[in-house]
């Protein structure tokens, strides 16, 4: 067998046990995204209504609240970046890195001091490649995210928005960055500015709630003490849906990138093949012509001898 | 007679929906009782069993759930009841419930000791 030709062949058998990794690995995140979506599907009544009180308050009483009173003069922005922990998922980790690059941009130009908080390794060793400080981050979950989970990265932001900007060193607004699942073909990484809560925010979550006019609550013990309580399970509630959004996000990428992947490597395995054809055709013909040359030149020696 | 219907969810699922005469809840100020036609209510739940009378489709029974902090809120007939964390009484483990009951008051652990209470408080509720 000619040189070349091993060459091809080696070739081959290497992209072909690529193949079947990278097979597997997009069956796995298929059958992950189904599982993800299911949970995000699961958590939706529980948002729905939570979104649906906070509409309420926010619109049948005016009670003054500081997580939905704007600061006059906001210098210190929170942002929560939502990444994964593992990559090969394509565009998926550095999409959701860069929307968060410009929300920080953008925030700095609007003269607000940003303050990071990430979730997911690949934002952390992004940030911390470049040396940025980064307040918390929280690692091992983005998979399959629990309510638990969210409850503890809610936790310090729900901390840093109600303590004092100046003297506490809290923050005056809560973004969060995340990939939002849209189809199984399109997740859009999005940046929300989660508190204070925006007035349009109040608006359409009071319509999602019950289309026109909410009824006039009566509140239990108060308004205010509803709120106190009602927000901090909001935000809990916002970041879950966030985190299972991007864990459905995650996989949905990973399956596409292992299917061109797949791809890829099917495409490579036939034109080596084609290439490996060509070498053993090549290596025929110049055997073949090898023998023919040899047997003629000895056909022209006994000719010679003969006469 | 009238109903109404209940929406029971935690964080991550529904626990239990269907129609029902009477809700009893415990929030911060007190036990409150909701039925058809109560005016319109957003109130703060502590931690203790709920119990709802169903009726209608749902057949005459009762229900009762333990329910771990969360919202009640009552609106056009509609009730929803919000919590972290909800379980119905058929899916307590009596004897878990129990033991960690033990487990946190020799421990004093003030939070799983008022978890593993409800709980059992909740089955208690039913019998």
């Amino acid at each position: 067998m000619g040189a070349q030709l091993r060459v091809y062949k080696r070739r081959i058998k290497s992209v072909s046990a690529t193949k079947k990794i990278t097979r597997a690995m997009e069956m796995i995140a298929a059958s992950r995204i189904i599982k993800a979506q299911r949970k995000v599907a699961a958590s939706e009544p529980y948002a729905k209504e939570l979104t649906r009180a906070v509409g309420a308050v926010a619109q049948g009483s005016d009670a003054r609240h500081p997580l939905t009173t704007e600061a006059e003069r906001p210098t210190r922005a929170a942002v929560l970046l939502i990444t994964s922990d593992r990559g090969l998922a394509g565009g998926y980790n550095s999409n959701a890195i860069k929307a968060a690059e410009q929300l920080n941009n953008r925030l700095a130009a609007e003269g607000k001091e940003v303050v990071s908080f990430i979730v997911g390794s690949k934002g952390v060793s992004y940030y911390g490649f470049r040396g940025r400080p980064v307040e918390k981050s929280w690692t091992g979950f983005t998979d399959s995210p629990t309510y638990a989970d969210a409850k503890a990265v809610a936790a310090p932001l729900i901390e840093a928005i109600t303590a004092d900007t100046e003297s506490e060193g809290g923050v005056d607004e809560l973004h969060i960055v995340y990939t939002e699942f849209v189809s199984m073909m399109t997740q859009t990484p999005v940046e929300n500015r989660m508190l204070p809560l925006t007035f349009e925010e109040g608006q359409a979550a009071a319509e999602a709630g019950a289309k026109g006019v909410l009824p006039l609550y009566d509140f239990e013990p108060s308004a205010e003490d509803v709120l106190d309580a009602l927000l901090p399970r909001y935000v809990e509630s916002r970041i879950y849906n966030a985190l299972l959004q991007a864990a459905a996000s995650k996989h949905a990428a990973t399956r596409r990138a292992m299917k061109s992947a797949t791809d890829n490597a099917e495409e490579l395995i036939k034109s080596l093949t084609r290439l490996a054809n060509a070498a053993r055709q090549a290596d025929i013909t110049q055997e073949i012509s090898e023998i023919v040359g040899g047997a003629s030149a000895l056909a022209d020696a006994n000719a010679g001898s003969d006469r | 007679m009238a109903e109404l219907h209940v929406e029971l969810v935690a964080a991550d699922r529904k626990v239990w929906s269907g129609e029902a005469s009477l809700v009893v809840a415990r929030t911060s100020s007190g036990d409150i009782g909701v039925m058809p036609g109560h005016q319109p209510l957003l109130g703060v739940l502590e931690s203790g069993p709920v119990t709802i009378r169903t009726s209608g489709e749902s057949g005459d029974g009762t229900v009762v759930a333990a329910v771990h902090g969360g919202f009640i809120s009552f609106a056009e007939n509609q009730l929803s009841l919000l919590a972290e964390v909800a379980e119905l009484t058929d899916e307590i483990d009596v004897e878990r419930a129990e033991r960690a009951l033990e487990q946190a008051k020799s421990q004093a652990d003030d939070d799983a000791e008022k978890r593993a209470s409800v709980r059992l408080r909740a089955v208690t509720a039913v019998r």
